[in-house]
């Protein structure tokens, strides 16, 4: 193809049909070819840092939880072990195994999913039918063992809610063999099928250097050789009792992101079976105060996207002064943009898939220094407000005569 | 690729044609909350950890409290069920709950009157 | 034959409306073999013809910024083009409704329209994701259809015509020899695939990458005639490939002819049906490699080896 001097702007987003969740990316092409890529983010920013603060610690594990769907676990799981370390909590070893247990199931629905997602995205849709078919197993196993296919509600301060029966074991044993066969299979389909290979090979290319220094995390980073998982470096719940594999690749591209996610799965299957031998009988709970202390503390839990990091600052009283949460998805951004350089348009869907995104996760409160003074702007709620009254009268709306049952936009 | 494929045509589809097929979830899945308000001691422990502020309590006489919920607002989690100190909420497995008015998501578990009598009273919640 | 005649042949039967009719037929049979494919249960019989009742009763929008005639003609055109290829193609008799010596050249030209109706409808659509399917859809053009073109005219090459129904008459007179022809014939279905835009080959209508391609700014009326051409082009540049390379069956009697036309039809979007599910899709470059690389060569030996054929025989 021709060099085309002409640049076209493209509006990927906030809604489009690659993307499962709004985000805004403007690209400017060249052709086929992607000449610069302009992320823009906060379509998805719910305030769910400043709804903790204004809740108790037993109402914010919901909210928490909510973040997001498909990882919702993982924000539970570190949101609770942070409060647990600030009130010095020590939770019985079959909570924590159980926490484990439910903790590897939520990453095989997740890399399930992403299967599916993956196929959709290149234009596979059988994978994607068949993926989330089996998936569904998954989804049935944790409605019984939890309450519910999304949003456990199964960590407490202390512990969990639920125990894990002696009839419910053989269905967990049951459901990872059957998916053991079907990864197996999926992972035949992935290195055999070639139009798979010719989208996925030396697409999203992200050197091993440049991950490590856009601090990307989770499958991204490891298919590019960086070897790091929380869950090996800074045990947590009841992975020190069990020995897994850090699966890493040294493809460096979508192919590699793909083998990683579909070698953790294996992984996955061997960490539920040892956890099921192993588990230790019990207690689940300990009682916990509802006033936590002062403190700090810092969780860190790897997702099945990465590694998801939460801040907790109690102050003594019923509600968290202050929660903060970085998601994976935000510290694999940037490398998106290095990976979309030189790249196809018609790998931009792929590329963004394949790093697993999550955008509500990632659409949190940051903090922006202004590049050139380099000083911080915070702005009070009252001045937001008014801010957002005055931007659309400058467009012709008037908010005042929006008539809200229950309250008014002015 | 191509075998199992074709395989999949002679099994079958692994769609549930809900709701023309019945589908009903496990046995513990966490479905709608049910009050039984002849126990109720009014403390309301349940609205002060609910996350979404789905619960009222009234009282409807000496010692006796009618609770309110929001099915709109509920979240399901549960967690009133937990709190409560005489175990007054039960955890259903119901989950067909959509209305196409919001007004009648709110459900009351009317308490039961002083003669005892009207043995179905708080079968059916009334809807306001 | 009288003009009353013709013109029922035309509009109605084996014309416009049985085409059409066979169109979404051929629809519900491609989206029912697909879903059970994989696993799924699929639509009801009647879907594409509720879809396209349902498109016709909805809001038409015509971008401001667009040509608007050009918008508004693109799928009348193609549509059009589409239904007046099949006059010149045997259907299940040896005799089409129309047919002179060089109808084959004259039908491929024709089914050219279309995807150049998709190309002009989205460029004249003047927005971004159009403009990129309709520029997509042309280049993907170029790639599959000299191995069609090469593949198709093989067999004319050993019957020595290059009237369709010439060529029907020549391989019914010497049965068997149809089977010299099956390499072209797989050619055929690869680059109609292209010509289709199925996957592996569905990149000017990318769902993923570029919203809907081509059709992004089209909706109502105008949609719902851009669909009906591409589902009648199915049958139509399927009816080719038949009358091409499977010309069998065309001496039976009328009825049993009808049914062996059928079920070549049948087989055909069931193999079209079948890729569709098992590949994803390939990126324009790969594409246009493949095609010029792979399939180009195979339909260049399939001419050698018709031209050395036609020596020998």
């Amino acid at each position: 193809m021709s060099e085309v001097e002409h640049i076209v702007q493209i509006p990927v987003g906030p809604q489009h049909p690659m993307l499962k969740e709004p985000e805004s990316f403007m690209i400017d092409l060249r052709g086929e070819k992607i000449d610069a890529v302009r992320m823009r983010f906060g379509y998805n920013h719910r305030g769910i840092e400043k709804g903790c603060e204004q809740r108790t610690y037993t109402q914010d594990l919901y909210l928490v939880e909510r973040v997001c769907g498909i990882c919702s676990y993982s924000h539970s799981t570190a949101f609770v072990q942070a409060v647990e370390e600030i009130a010095g909590l020590e939770i019985p070893p079959r909570a924590r195994y159980i926490r484990t247990l439910v903790a590897e199931l939520e990453r095989i629905h997740s890399h399930l999913l992403w299967l599916g997602v993956a196929g959709h995205e290149i234009g596979f849709d059988t994978l994607l039918m068949y993926t989330w078919r089996d998936r569904e197993q998954v989804m049935i196993l944790l409605a019984e063992l939890t309450g519910n296919r999304v949003n456990y509600g199964l960590n407490t301060l202390g512990g969990v809610r639920r125990d894990i029966t002696a009839e419910q074991m053989p269905s967990i044993l049951k459901v990872v063999n059957a998916l053991e066969e079907r990864t197996k299979y999926y992972i035949e389909v992935a290195q055999t099928e070639e139009t798979l290979r010719q989208r996925l090979a030396g697409v999203g290319k992200l050197s091993k250097e440049d991950a490590a220094r856009l601090g990307a995390v989770g499958p991204t980073a490891r298919a590019s050789g960086v070897d790091r998982d929380t869950r090996r470096d800074d045990p947590y719940a009841a992975y020190a009792d069990v020995s897994f594999k850090v699966i890493t690749d040294q493809h460096c591209d979508v192919f590699g992101r793909t083998l990683v996610r579909v070698g953790e799965l294996m992984e996955s299957y061997s960490i539920i079976r040892q956890l099921l031998k192993k588990i230790p009988e019990g207690p689940i709970l300990v009682k916990a105060p509802r006033k936590i202390p002062e403190g700090e503390a810092v969780s860190r839990y790897e997702a099945p996207r990465g590694e998801d990091v939460h801040y907790v600052r109690g102050n003594g009283t019923d509600k968290p002064e202050r929660v903060k949460v970085r998601a994976p998805t935000l510290a694999n951004t940037q490398a998106v943009a290095k990976m979309l350089e030189d790249g196809y348009l018609a790998d931009l869907p792929i590329v963004i898939a394949a790093i697993d995104p999550c955008f509500s996760c990632t659409d949190r409160m940051i903090g922006i220094k202004n590049p050139g003074k380099g000083e911080r702007r915070t702005m009070s709620w009252e001045e937001v407000s008014r801010y957002g009254v005055d931007f659309y009268k400058r467009k012709g709306i008037d908010p005042s005569r929006i008539n809200l049952r229950g309250g008014s936009a002015a | 690729m191509v075998l199992t494929v074709l395989g999949s045509l002679f099994k079958k589809p692994a769609t549930i044609k809900y709701p023309f097929a019945s589908f009903s979830m496990p046995d513990h899945f966490r479905g709608q909350p049910k009050f039984d308000s002849s126990k109720c001691i009014g403390c309301r422990l349940c609205i002060r950890d609910c996350p979404s502020q789905a619960i009222t309590i009234t009282k409807v006489g000496d010692r006796k409290f009618e609770a309110s919920i929001d099915l709109g607002k509920c979240v399901y989690c549960a967690q009133c069920a937990e709190t409560c100190p005489r175990k007054v909420i039960e955890i259903s497995t119901d989950f067909e709950l959509a209305q196409t008015d919001r007004g009648t998501l709110k459900i009351t578990f009317h308490a039961q009157p002083a003669s005892g009598a009207c043995p179905d009273d708080s079968a059916e919640p009334a809807r306001t | 034959m009288t003009a009353v005649l013709a013109l029922f042949q035309m509009l109605i039967f084996p014309g416009f409306v049985f085409l059409i009719v066979l169109g979404l037929a051929g629809q519900f049979v491609d989206r029912k073999l697909y879903a059970r494919l994989q696993n799924r249960v699929g639509p009801p019989w009647f879907q594409p013809v509720a879809d396209f009742f349902k498109l016709l009763g909805k809001e038409t929008v015509v971008p401001e910024e667009a040509d608007s005639r050009m918008f508004r003609m693109a799928p009348v055109f193609a549509l059009g083009a589409v239904i007046a290829s099949s006059f010149y193609i045997p259907l299940w008799s040896a005799q089409p409704l129309f047919s002179f010596e060089g109808d084959l050249i004259v039908v491929l030209y024709l089914l050219l329209i279309p995807t150049l109706m998709y190309f002009l409808g989205g460029w004249y659509s003047r927005s971004v994701y159009s403009t990129l399917g309709a520029v997509r859809s042309i280049t993907q053009l170029f790639a599959y259809e000299i191995p069609l073109l090469i593949a198709v005219i093989s067999p004319a090459l050993l019957a020595n015509t290059w009237s369709i129904s010439g060529m029907v008459r020549y391989y019914s007179a010497h049965p068997g020899r149809w089977l010299f022809n099956i390499v072209g014939f797989a050619v055929a279905i690869i680059t109609l695939l292209g010509k289709l835009e199925r996957v592996p080959f569905d990149i000017p209508e990318a769902e993923t990458e570029i919203v809907a391609g081509t059709f992004t700014e089209y909706s109502g009326r105008f949609l719902a005639f851009f669909r009906l051409a591409i589902d009648t082009e199915a049958i139509v540049a399927a009816s080719l490939v038949v009358a091409v390379f499977l010309p069998f069956g065309f001496g039976l009697a009328p009825w049993l002819a009808f049914i062996v036309y059928l079920a070549k039809i049948l087989a055909i979007l069931a193999v079209l049906a079948l890729l569709r599910t098992v590949f994803a899709r390939l990126r324009l470059d790969q594409m246009i490699d493949f095609c010029w690389k792979v399939v180009a060569p195979v339909a260049f030996l399939q001419v050698l080896a018709d031209l050395v054929l036609k020596e020998l025989t």
